[in-house]
């Protein structure tokens, strides 16, 4: 089983969950910039939610699939097409051998993940598969994919193979066919143009004038073109300590927002490193850092402080809801 | 935005305090265990202890260590951590992952404060020093106003001790550094600097196991891989060793094999 890559988009990885238990040694966690799509697309498709898929981003690949292959795409709106017909998002698709998938324009959000049935196979380095790219491991050769890749794919899950024949049930194995079943509204994200970023006070908070930490909970950020997979660059109000300090070095993680002495925020991303100098003002909640992956370059940002126990409530609210879409998914066997 | 940063409901958490220690958390996932305020050998010794306890004693939830220079952070699962501990839970309503992670992370720092210092492992790091693979060992010497053979001498025989690794993988923070040899960042940094070079930034002392770029000043490179991803673990030092570097000729360097100036 494999894919083929004909064109490889703007920036198409291969990405799990993320490296961790390394990160004491300086390897960062990467992985999916939004997760949370990510474990989606997985959970469509069979597969256990830490398999890895393919991350495109703004402009996505075209990839001939050398075997029939059970598909999801979920994330941001990259108009996926297979062959000449447009594919709904967070949806179980069956595509038939030698299937073209493509992108058209980017209507919402800026990053789709693939994920296809049992997985893609690359070998796994350090617990993981994601592309570590400065580190060149991971991954597909440790690199951002290009034209004539072959990615091989893993054994489906008998989940994956209960859904295959039952989408070629009526129409045969020849076409392409499409899941009746889909998750909950509630369960699939808006990306707004705009998103409102809910965050807790960080280490540093405190050590901000009041007068900068006032405007960055009520001004708009905008997000700087240097932004990448390490960190967002943010620009608007040049943000200022009460007084200049130096900190010791500590862990930093993703969401992380710190501000250097230029006085613009930067978030730390899935590629952050692992520790940081820089002061913390604040912290984007584990529950929305996919409404701030899903940010382009270009857009706003808006920031509102909640508490450490609302946070953690939203999390293992969204972490509740996910499991109960998995156990409803493990018994979709009929139907 | 009808919040104001006055009120006090959304100021940062408040510290648990533990004798010198606080337990302050990292965003909703991570707690961080901060056991001093300075860069110092005991202080780093107490970050080892906790470490090396957490690691043989980890808590059902957490997932991932961080040491850095005084801290420690401690990633959970919360929903793990929540099923695991019922019952700090029933406290009350006021009960949420991050308390229960504190009030181990309290009891543990009880427990770990009878253990016993370890003995560190003392690690040799071959260096071919200045020429090509130390482009910036001139500027150093006449800095200090020393000769390029001085800060040799002087930087081969300090002991340094490894405070973390961080910024890249491998990348040792060292501690040690003779003052009569340091020097500040270069104004500009480099493009890229090759995978092995020793480096000299202030009073720190580091080698860059991958091209990365950088600021640090240049006085050497090592044949020997830092990174090793096959290797379990992946790096070649750790936190807590002692580094001893020793000269080495261009010839041994490039006979060394691994890599070439």
């Amino acid at each position: 089983m494999s894919l083929l890559i004909m064109k490889p988009g703007l920036l198409t990885t291969v990405q799990d969950l993320g490296r961790y238990g390394y990160q004491q040694y300086g390897v960062i966690a990467g992985g999916a910039m939004d997760s949370y799509a990510l474990r989606m697309a997985n959970l469509l498709v069979g597969n256990d939610e830490r398999e890895a898929g393919l991350e495109m981003t703004v402009t996505g690949p075209e990839i001939t699939f050398a075997e029939p292959s059970l598909i999801s795409i979920c994330g941001g709106g990259l108009s996926p097409m297979l062959g000449e017909y447009p594919l709904p998002l967070w949806r179980t698709v069956y595509a038939p051998k030698g299937a073209r998938l493509h992108f058209g324009r980017l209507s919402d959000g800026c990053r789709a993940y693939l994920a296809v049935a049992g997985g893609i196979a690359v070998p796994v380095q350090l617990n993981s598969r994601s592309t570590y790219l400065r580190a060149g491991i991971g991954g597909h050769q440790g690199r951002t994919l290009r034209s004539g890749d072959v990615l091989p794919i893993g054994t489906p899950t008998l989940r994956g193979n209960l859904w295959t024949e039952m989408l070629t049930r009526e129409q045969g194995p020849e076409s392409l066919s499409v899941s009746r079943w889909f998750p909950a509204y509630s369960l699939i994200p808006s990306y707004p143009e705009t998103p409102v970023l809910r965050v807790i006070a960080g280490e540093e908070f405190l050590a901000f004038s009041e007068e900068s930490r006032e405007r960055f909970l009520s001004e708009l950020f905008t997000i700087l073109p240097q932004s990448d997979r390490m960190g967002y660059r943010l620009s608007g109000s040049s943000l200022s300590l009460v007084r200049e300090q130096s900190l010791i070095s500590s862990a930093v993680t993703f969401g992380t927002v710190q501000v250097p002495a230029g006085g613009n925020p930067i978030i730390l991303m899935a590629d952050r490193q692992t520790t940081g100098g820089y002061p913390k003002l604040a912290q984007v909640i584990t529950a929305d850092l996919p409404l701030l992956a899903q940010a382009k370059i270009g857009s706003a940002v808006r920031f509102r402080l909640i508490t450490l126990q609302e946070a953690q409530k939203q999390l293992l609210q969204q972490e509740l809801e996910l499991r109960r879409l998995r156990l409803v998914l493990e018994h979709y066997h009929n139907g | 935005m009808a919040e104001t940063t006055d009120d006090s409901e959304f100021m940062p958490q408040a510290p648990v305090n533990h004798g010198a220690a606080r337990i302050v958390p990292l965003g909703d996932s991570a707690a961080i265990v901060i056991l001093g305020d300075s860069i110092s050998p005991q202080i780093h010794n107490r970050v080892r202890a906790l470490c090396r306890y957490l690691e043989h004693h980890p808590f059902t939830g957490m997932t991932e260590l961080v040491p850095s220079f005084t801290s420690i952070a401690v990633y959970y699962d919360g929903l793990g951590v929540l099923k695991a501990y019922q019952e700090y839970i029933r406290l009350g309503e006021e009960c949420y992952p991050f308390l229960v992670v504190a009030a181990l992370l309290e009891k543990i720092l009880s427990l770990v404060e009878s253990e016993l210092p370890l003995q560190p492992r003392t690690v040799r790091i071959p260096v071919y020093y200045g020429g090509e693979a130390g482009p910036d060992l001139e500027f150093v010497a006449r800095q200090n106003d020393l000769s390029p053979q001085e800060v040799i001498g002087i930087h081969s025989s300090a002991e340094y001790l490894v405070y973390m690794l961080g910024f890249a993988p491998g990348f040792p923070y060292l501690g040690g550094l003779p003052s009569s040899i340091s020097t500040p960042r270069r104004l500009s940094p480099r493009v890229a600097i090759p995978a092995g070079s020793v480096g000299i930034a202030g009073d720190q002392a580091g080698v860059y196991p991958l091209e990365t770029p950088g600021g640090w000043q240049l006085i050497g490179r090592t044949p020997i891989s830092l990174f090793k991803p096959e290797a379990v673990p992946p790096t070649l030092l750790q936190a807590g060793d002692i580094v001893r570097f020793y000269p080495i000729t261009r010839r041994e360097f490039i006979e060394w094999g691994e890599d070439t100036p």
